[in-house]
Parts: C-alpha cells; structure tokens; sequence
C-alpha cells in the first residue's frame, strides 16, 4: 500500500545522509585506534583499520592506568546513582502518598529549587569542598547532588500513578515497620522507575567533566573523562593510543545503548515531555 | 488545603504521626540548604569581596562587577557564547522538528533505527567527542578538510589560523549532540497529538510545511520551550567541547576565538587563578543571563492561545 515515490526516495536519503554524519565520527575513532600516529597524519586520511591496535593498547597503557580510571568512574557513577534512586525514591512516595501538614508548601519550595541553576553558587561551593577536605575524595561528586528536586518530582508523578495508598495501610496491619513497607512492598513496585531515573542518573554522571575537573586533583582517583582529558594535554602525543582511549571510554556506555536504546530514549528524555 | 489551623492542637500531632515522610522528603531540604543554597547566597555576598580563598577579604561593593564589565575578554567570551548558542540552535531546533516530523509521519520505515543512530552522541562523554572532532577537524590531515578538498576547497586551518573557526567547529559538535535529544522528546510529544488532527488537516488541503507550523509546532510550544532552555542552559555552561579542542587552554585558543563564559569564569578562579569574588561575580552576571532568557521564554510559550494539550 506504501508506494515508492520520489519524495519518499528524497527522504530517505536525507535520513540516510544525517545518520551517516552521526555515525562517522564513532566509526573514525574506531579507524584511528587501530592506526598509528603516523598512519593518522596521512592526506588523504585513511578511512580503513590498520594493524596497530595492540601497540597503541601497550602505548595507551604506557601512559595512563585506563583499568583503574575504569574503576573509578565506576565507583563514582554507581555509589552516585543508587544513593540518588533511594533519596528520590523516598522522597518521590513520601509527596505522593503521605498527607502530612505543609506537604503542597514544601513540594512548592522543591519544584521552585529546579529554577535555580547550579552556576550561581559554584565558587562557594569549591571552597566548602575543599574547607570539608573534600577535594580529592569522590564525597564531593556523589553527595551534594544526590538527593534532586528533578528526580523527586518524577518518582512523585510515577507514585501517584502506580502506588495506592491503601498498599500502605494494609501492609501496616500486617504489622510491617516503615522501613520494611518502603523496601519490602513500595520499592519492587517502582523497578520500571528506578531503571528509567537510573539511566539518566548513570549517563550523566558517568560521563561528567567539570566536577571531577575541579575536585579529582590526583592522578590515581581521576575518572575516565579526566584522564582523557590528561592524555590530550601531554603534548607530543600519540593520537592513536589516544582514540584508543576514547574508545575504552565511550564503547562500554555505547553498546549497552544500543542493546537496549529504546528504553534508554524513554529514560533519559522521560522527565522532559511529562512536562 | 482541606486542613485550616481550625485545630491547631491537632497540627502537632499530625506532624507527629507524619514523621516518616517527613523523615524521607529531609535528604532533599537538608543537602539543597547546605550545597546548593549556601552556596548560591554566599556567592551572593562574596561577589563584592576581593578573596584569593586565604588570607583576609576585602569588601570593595560592586567593583568587581564595574571590572568585569569593563574586561574585554569577558566580552569576547559572552560573544563566542552568544555566537555559539544562536546559531547552534538552527541545527538542533528546526533540524530536531523537521527530523522528528519525518519519523512521525509514518512516511519512512525504520523510524526506530534512524532515532537510534541520531540519539547515539548523548551517551558518549563530551570529552572523548571532542578528542575525535579535533582529529576530524584537523588542518592537514582531518576527515573534514578532505571532504571539502573533494570540491576543490582548500584546506581550512579551522582550530588555529586566526581563531575564529574554532566557534565553527564547536557549533558542529553541539548540533551533532543535541539534535537527536531534542528530537526524541519533540517525537514523544508528536505521537501525544491525535492523527485526527493531521487527517483533518490533510482534508483542508494542508501541505506538509503548513501542518508543521500551522500545528505541530503551536501544539508542541511547550516542549519547545522546555527544550530551548535545557539549551539555553546547555549553551551558558558550554565549556568541555572549546576546551579539549584548543588543547585544554584556558583562554580559548588563538584571539580567544574559542572562550566561552564558563571557561572565564573557571579559570578566575579556582582553576587559573584565585579571584574567587570577581569569579562569584562572573557566576552571578551568567545566573542572571540563564534568568532573564527562561523567563522569556516561559512569557513567549504562555502568550497566544492556550495550547489545547500540554505535556502527555
């Protein structure tokens, strides 16, 4: 019933065209980690792998400790993330299903913190991190933010949808603590909003340049973006063990994306078109 | 507001009652009262400070805002942003709602692996993007210049010569990530509009172009809006993608052709220097640019007509 019309050829090569200027620089890193820097200073440039990648593997290594900035971003991301999924989930059902007095003042006075960009404090807050000792300590990424207006709006709106308040009265006479009601019987109720909340949580931090920028001062503790970003730096560099590097940085991310992009899409744009 | 102060002894024991959840909402108040208030106020007072994070502070009331003003590459800073911002938007406004449009008009097959491809640079760090696109941009031996040398362009010295190309590049990159973020969500908003509207349309004889600003695009404001600030915010914070391109310079590179506001801004303080009065200052004078830009935009999206669907 679909006809192949001129238009739709049009389109498609459009489409095709926009999805290729997205693909290439992905696919260029790919090309490059596997060149040497020679090879990478060639006109025209080569557009086709070479044999180099276990030398730029020894030459990245040489280098920087990528294993370990591994471990640290994923210390940072996911110490991050599930202290924000418990904050905000606790925060989330407590708006949607508690009636406590001063509960639409405070929920108020939380959306209204969303308005505030995080610029204006930030030299203050440098200088409590480092008056806390807190430069050099991974606190400083993972606490101040961990509990978001952002994420306790959105699991607001998901608890109100999902989580009858009558679940609560009646676990309670079955004699639960508050404690054992939230993790026993409201948690495993909001897993599809603490995978949606999570990726965006994971994402971002995991991929976040400035904080770790101004508190990871020391080599050992630096994050996989800041030790790239200590690689471009050294002048005189090897370009391939360096797209090798952005390659160990943005593959694990990147292909479990594309394992499951569909519900990623979902989780990170999830807050912005609930409005 | 079902409960007035009709039984005020009641209140406390309401509370009372109520103390988990009052319990679980006191991670947010406490963390927001001391990292982020705090701060924000203290940056506030300090911005009429001299302060090298040391010794004594000096209150000298608004001169660090008079020097500031009067700094030129404060200026040139807020131009390359300014610069940067507007004419990235073109790409990933009009590029996201023509995209997004295309993929909801049931023209194409394969919509989901087309917005999968597009929205790939939102999960990839800023910093290893920037490391490929320097390569890409490369005066002699970039992807880039190789393209245009297959018109016969010569090659274009883009993230050195006189500094100006270098806007050119970043605005690439920021188009290249954000173009399939904000088309996602203005996708997730179309399919929240009825397909009776488009048919409805269709039979008064409406193109294409027309549905897509005589609906799509009045039904969508909101989300428009929602998206410009994102970016509007996006573009003030711009730092990372000049930064690894002029290889971690501070200033910009040549003439400063690549500083944005919030690399001025770092490398008063705590990064170059340690101004930290005159750095609150620049924070502030950003602050209130991001203020001032969303609440117009807040004021264009409650203007005109109600849209009759807001949101999903």
């Amino acid at each position: 019933m679909h006809k192949l019309t001129v238009g739709k050829v049009i389109l498609y090569i459009v489409l095709c065209i926009i999805a290729l200027v997205m693909i290439i620089p992905f696919y260029m890193m790919f090309v490059m980690s596997t060149l040497t820097t020679n090879e990478i200073y060639t006109f025209p440039p080569r557009l086709w792998f070479g044999g180099s990648l276990i030398r730029n593997f020894t030459a990245m290594n040489a280098q920087i400790d990528i294993l370990r900035a591994f471990g640290n971003s994923c210390m940072v991301t996911i110490s991050y993330t599930v202290l924000c999924l418990l904050f905000c989930s606790m925060g989330g059902y407590a708006f949607a299903t508690y009636d406590f007095p001063g509960r639409n003042k405070l929920f108020g006075l939380l959306l209204a913190t969303m308005m505030i960009p995080f610029t204006a404090g930030i030299i203050p807050w440098f200088m409590m991190m480092s008056r806390m000792g807190w430069i050099n300590t991974y606190w400083a990424l993972i606490i101040p933010g961990c509990a978001n207006a952002f994420g306790i709006f959105w699991m607001r709106q998901y608890c109100q949808n999902n989580v009858p308040v009558s679940l609560r009265e009646a676990a309670k006479i079955d004699g639960c603590s508050e404690w054992t009601i939230f993790f026993r019987v409201i948690a495993p109720i909001l897993i599809p909003a603490y995978s949606a909340l999570g990726i965006m949580q994971f994402v971002n931090t995991w991929n976040d340049f400035m904080q770790p920028l101004l508190i990871l001062r020391r080599a050992s503790m630096q994050t996989l973006p800041l030790v790239l970003k200590t690689m471009v730096s050294d002048r005189g560099t090897d370009y391939g063990a360096m797209m090798l590097a952005s390659t160990c940085a943005v593959l694990p991310l990147l292909i479990v994306f594309l394992c499951a992009s569909k519900f990623f899409m979902s989780g990170l744009t999830a807050g912005a078109v609930k409005e | 507001m079902k409960k007035n102060s009709a039984y005020s002894k009641g209140l406390w024991h309401e509370i009372v009652q109520n103390r988990v959840a009052y319990a679980y909402i006191a991670p947010f108040f406490i963390l927001f009262i001391v990292f982020s208030l705090f701060p924000i106020v203290a940056g506030f007072g300090l911005s009429f400070f001299r302060w090298d994070g040391t010794s004594a502070m000096h209150f000298i009331g608004i001169e660090n805002y008079i020097n500031l003003l009067g700094d030129e590459l404060f200026w040139k800073g807020f131009q390359n942003t300014l610069i940067i911002g507007i004419i990235a938007h073109i790409p990933i406004l009009l590029g996201g709602l023509v995209l997004a449009y295309i993929l909801n008009s049931k023209l194409v097959k394969g919509e989901n692996i087309f917005k999968t491809i597009y929205f790939m640079p939102m999960v990839t760090s800023s910093v290893a993007i920037s490391i490929i696109f320097q390569q890409l941009f490369s005066y002699n031996y970039g992807l880039i210049n190789f393209f245009l040398s297959l018109f016969g362009i010569p090659n274009i010295n883009w993230l050195a010569g006189d500094g100006s190309l270098i806007k050119v590049a970043v605005i690439v990159m920021f188009s290249w990530k954000w173009i399939g973020w904000n088309m996602v969500i203005y996708l997730a908003g179309m399919q929240g509009i009825s397909q009776d509207v488009y048919e409805a349309a269709m039979i008064d004889g409406a193109n294409h172009v027309q549905t897509v600003f005589k609906i799509t695009i009045p039904l969508l404001k909101p989300i428009v809006v929602f998206t410009l600030i994102q970016s509007t915010i996006g573009m003030f914070n711009l730092f990372t993608e000049p930064f690894i391109l002029t290889n971690s310079s501070w200033t910009g590179g040549v003439n400063n052709g690549g500083l944005t506001l919030m690399m001025y801004l770092l490398n008063k303080a705590p990064q170059g220097g340690t101004l930290y009065g005159y750095a609150s200052a620049v924070a502030y004078v950003i602050t209130i640019f991001i203020v001032v830009l969303s609440i117009l935009f807040n004021k264009w999206s409650q203007e005109s007509d109600t849209p009759r669907r807001r949101g999903r």
